[in-house]
């Protein structure tokens, strides 16, 4: 307050006090996301917990030829990954919603896109990360080949916060919906599907030997444009689940 | 000022009584158009087209399955335009209209999924494969259920037509992957034959073209019939406490009233 009355008399610094101080609404907002996630860590380790499961079950399933694990390991994580973050997508604006920060939200000076972007970034640190610094291990229980490795890792780094921009409109529209376990497995199935087939083009390509720059540049593009779009349409989902 | 564009019958249907009474009138046509054109495409497509050279009589399942497909996409677009109408000018019909049009669009796309399937078997000699356009009409199928489920997953239903209006907005994208996978990804399924824009590049016989046209506008007028229907016990259920339903189902309005007339 004390500092918007002085931009207010200086006349002149007005739009860079503001400007600090929606950086600085990021930035609280990123703070209060990371000592959330910190005061419940326990919660932070059923998804890798989770990947490390079902990525353990392969062997078992398939029999532990070392060929075949060789063949589908890439494609295997690749799944594994999408389907760990699906229930820390569901809950991403649930709880908020609840107590009623939305509101506050939308009361706020900031844009509520750049808001849910912070979420975005937030819940992508703290969710996702996690499970792809464990890929190396994965990769390792699965056979995956050590060159395929940097490439896998790179698609996952652009493939999931596709994933999470997207997974974050559907989260929001589903927050006020009474039931949303499955749902969010069917909302997001179906935008999925071009992020893996992209994903898995170039690790396929990168495991034959094959130049692998096209499928990753394309999910570059796309990411590039989910940042740019994927808030807005989250913003809009947002306002529908706060009215009432 | 911006009303002055829409002429008034436009806000005159918009009001759900007038589009319930409009609705009412104009279906008993459109089905009945829809009989008769479905009758005409079919005896035309199945008795008195040509065999194909290279597929016998087994193409004749392209006057159910390629009407479908088109439907699969015509109302996808029509739900997503009824959607944004919903969204941006808050108008209740549109919300119904844009929610009534999922479930027959979902089976519309069913019933594409399961002919082609039925197809390919002996064209192909397999009954599915991962081929562009198979999958992205599964994408599509699961884009439907997607808005049916969320619609459904509401206590609120216009919040829930609100939400899912929106979820089909964002489905868009996966219109013209649809359309265009068979140029973009040389695969199994066979390449556009019917040119609307460029009808010189057209590849498809003119006996076989008609019962297909004719096909395509049967399912448009069964849709849009199907539609109004459903748009109305929408309106019913969605409006069931207002006084032109109470009216219309027989309960004299002198029950909310209470003033003896």
């Amino acid at each position: 307050m004390a500092s918007t009355a002085q931009s207010i008399i200086d006349g002149t610094s007005v739009t860079r006090v503001e400007r600090a101080s929606t950086l600085g609404a990021c930035g609280a907002l990123l703070h209060r996301d990371f000592v959330l996630a910190w005061r419940r860590r326990g919660e932070l380790f059923l998804p890798l917990l989770y990947a490390v499961i079902v990525a353990a079950l392969f062997p078992f399933a398939l029999g532990p030829d070392p060929e075949l694990l060789v063949r589908i390991a890439g494609g295997v994580l690749l799944v594994i990954v999408i389907l760990a973050m699906l229930p820390a997508l569901e809950s991403m604006f649930r709880a908020d919603l609840e107590d009623g920060t939305l509101e506050q939200w939308l009361l706020a000076p900031q844009p509520l896109a750049l808001l849910a972007l912070t979420r975005v970034i937030a819940h992508w640190l703290t969710t996702v990360l996690p499970l792809i610094i464990v890929m190396p291990l994965l990769g390792a229980l699965l056979n995956l080949p050590v060159k395929v490795l940097p490439v896998l890792i790179v698609a996952l780094l652009l493939a999931t916060p596709l994933l999470v921009l997207l997974g974050s409109v559907l989260s929001a529209l589903a927050a006020g919906a009474r039931r949303s376990g499955i749902l969010m497995a069917l909302m997001l199935l179906p935008l999925a599907v071009p992020v893996v087939i992209f994903a898995a083009g170039a690790i396929a390509a990168a495991q034959s030997g094959m130049p692998f720059i096209a499928p990753l540049t394309w999910l570059a593009a796309a990411l590039i444009l989910a940042i740019v779009l994927a808030p807005l349409a989250c913003a809009a989902a947002l306002k529908i689940a706060v009215e009432s | 000022m911006s009303r002055s564009y829409l002429p008034h019958w436009v806000h005159w249907l918009g009001s759900p009584p007038n589009f319930y009474r409009f609705a009412g009138a104009l279906r008993p046509w459109l089905m009945a158009v829809a009989l008769v054109s479905a009758v005409i495409g079919l005896y035309g497509g199945l008795l008195l087209a040509p065999p194909d050279y290279q597929q016998g009589d087994a193409y004749r399942i392209i006057f159910i399955h390629v009407p479908s497909a088109w439907m699969s996409l015509f109302i996808y677009a029509t739900m997503a335009v009824a959607g944004l109408v919903a969204l941006v000018w808050r108008v209740k019909l549109a919300e119904v209209i844009a929610m009534e049009c999922a479930p027959t669009g979902a089976a519309f796309t069913f019933i594409t999924l399961v002919t082609g399937s039925l197809w390919g078997k002996p064209m192909w000699g397999t009954w599915w494969t991962w081929d562009a356009r198979l999958t992205s009409e599964l994408v599509l199928l699961f884009l439907y259920f997607g808005v049916i489920g969320l619609y459904n997953a509401f206590e609120d239903r216009r919040r829930g037509a609100r939400a899912a209006s929106l979820l089909a907005l964002v489905g868009i994208v996966n219109l013209p992957i649809v359309h265009y996978s068979v140029q973009w990804w040389n695969t199994l399924h066979q390449g556009t034959t019917v040119n609307f824009l460029d009808p010189a590049r057209s590849s498809i016989a003119p006996s076989m073209l008609w019962p297909l046209l004719v096909m395509a506008l049967a399912t448009h007028l069964y849709f849009f019939a199907s539609l109004l229907g459903r748009t109305r016990t929408g309106l019913l259920s969605l409006e069931s406490g207002k006084q032109w339903v109470r009216a219309l189902v027989g309960g004299q309005p002198a029950q909310t009233t209470g003033a003896p007339t």
